[in-house]
């Protein structure tokens, strides 16, 4: 599966539209994430207002066989969520880089990012 | 160690398969996805390759008194082309493995064991053999399995053998012709689906698998992994060695009493483990230590093996053994063993779910039963 070249990543397999500071940027999981866990039931997202750490547990993510944590990419206040993802959490499985962002975030920092590329190549693709 | 693979494994990769170490063995976990695959076992059909499961052929003039012996079901009792759930225990009663003995001949019988257990069963057979006139034979590289489980799967098979499936009761087998090649059919399976199991010979399992997927392809049939065969066992209420059933429960502890034959007549009634299995049996009728029970959640959260269940005051009452979202329900269910006052359908206790209690109701098991 291809990871689209405007998107940056972390290597725990979220990715984000923009790294910079003072901008909204919106998260989400890679397809590969997605189609690892497997079929997603359930999702537990930051709420609007929070504030989120990147690097840092902000949810999860759980499928039929196994519970994941969801990492921020970014740190900085938590602006909007995706109701859709949390009414139908298989819409991770369908449309990963998407319909299926989980939230948005006023971006004050973020750890090391990936290109498309460099995930690419980390996931052995 | 590098993984055993089997004779299927070429056809699992070129379908897409999600491999997963499962006892030793690369097995298919899913093809897409588990929920598909599950729901297509319930309303049509579903295709398994199951060839790491345990093939041990015990024969002789005495092989019936033999695993009366050995095991704790009455086998000598059981007819030629029927088979049996039963278990094999260590002499204090602890749960070595279930089994499912399937007698093909006057003198012959396939105990099939789970894979992670068959080296254990093989040697607890063996070990046990002093003074019976019988041959305990590993033919765990003898056979591939497949499976074909769901409402539709008679009219699939039917279509490929000429075999008389109508004819073929649950928990019976025989031996027939599938797509031109020699295997021993049973009416078994693991899903609470109506199906069938197919020993073959390893080089004959592509074949096979081949012509039973064409034979299903305008009938719904789909390839499934393990990961839907463990949520479709779990609706029906089936045990799972390992998370279930272990050395340290008893078959009266697991709910499974039923399968102890005390009335053997063979070996003057004696078998590997009896007099604990009396004493466990005894104490699950007076005072029974913990139940097996099935949850059922509203909330969306999963309770998963080895979580607490918990009173309403959260006093830990149990432990989980298995647990998943039901796709066939739609809600997370579980199985799990709680205390016996807390173990009437209709208790609402809860669930430890990574520190917040998730409210669940005790039921009967299994979660869902198929239409007959």
């Amino acid at each position: 599966m291809s990871n689209p070249t405007h998107l940056q990543y972390t290597e725990e397999h979220e990715w984000l539209t923009t790294a910079e500071v003072g901008a909204v940027a919106t998260v989400g999981i890679t397809a590969h994430a997605a189609d690892a866990l497997g079929d997603i039931v359930y999702v537990q997202l930051p709420e609007v207002g929070d504030t989120v750490t990147a690097g840092e547990t902000c949810g999860e993510l759980e499928s039929t066989k196994s519970v994941s944590d969801l990492f921020s990419p970014a740190t900085g206040e938590v602006t909007e969520v995706n109701q859709a993802v949390i009414d139908d959490p298989a819409l991770v499985n369908a449309e990963a880089f998407e319909g299926a962002w989980l939230f948005k975030v006023r971006v004050e920092a973020t750890d090391k990012l990936l290109s498309a590329e460099e995930y690419t190549a980390f996931i052995g693709g | 160690m590098s993984l055993r693979l089997t004779a299927l494994d070429a056809l699992h990769r070129s379908l897409g398969a999600t491999m997963t170490d499962f006892a030793g063995w690369d097995m298919p976990l899913r093809y897409g996805s588990e929920r598909e695959e599950h729901l297509a076992v319930r309303t049509k059909a579903g295709l398994f390759d199951l060839s790491h499961m345990g093939e041990i052929t015990v024969s002789g003039p005495q092989a019936g008194e033999f695993l009366d012996h050995a095991l704790v079901g009455f086998i000598s009792a059981l007819g030629v082309l029927r088979a049996r759930y039963t278990m094999i225990c260590r002499e204090d009663g602890g749960i070595l493995d279930d089994l499912i003995v399937y007698r093909t001949a006057e003198n012959e019988y396939m105990v099939v064991a789970n894979a992670s257990n068959a080296q254990v069963v093989l040697d607890a057979l063996a070990a046990r053999t002093e003074g019976f006139d019988v041959q305990v034979r590993d033919d765990r590289d003898a056979y591939a399995l497949i499976a074909v489980q769901g409402p539709e799967a008679n009219g699939i098979l039917g279509s490929v053998t000429d075999a008389d499936l109508p004819g073929l009761k649950y928990y019976a087998l025989l031996p027939a012709t599938v797509a031109g090649k020699d295997v021993w059919l049973a009416r078994t399976g693991y899903t609470g689906e109506d199906g069938f199991e197919i020993f073959c010979a390893p080089a004959d399992a592509a074949h096979l698998w081949t012509a039973l997927t064409e034979a299903g392809a305008d009938k719904g049939l789909v390839p499934c992994g393990l990961s839907c065969r463990d949520t479709l066992r779990l609706e029906a209420g089936m045990p799972l060695y390992g998370h279930e059933l272990t050395t340290e429960l008893t078959p009266f502890d697991a709910g499974l009493g039923r399968v102890v034959r005390f009335d053997k007549t063979t070996n003057g009634g004696e078998f590997v483990g009896r007099k604990a299995l009396e004493a466990a049996a005894a104490q699950a009728e007076a005072n029974p230590p913990r139940k097996l029970v099935g949850l059922v959640s509203d909330g969306k959260r999963v309770p998963r093996a080895e979580y607490t269940v918990v009173a309403g005051d959260g006093t830990p009452i149990g432990t989980i053994t298995s647990g998943s979202p039901s796709p066939t329900l739609g809600k997370p269910i579980a199985i799990a063993y709680v205390d016996a006052a807390h173990a009437e359908p209709g208790t609402a206790v809860a669930v430890d779910v990574r520190g917040k209690h998730e409210p669940v109701e005790v039921v009967a098991l299994p979660f869902y039963k198929r239409a007959r």
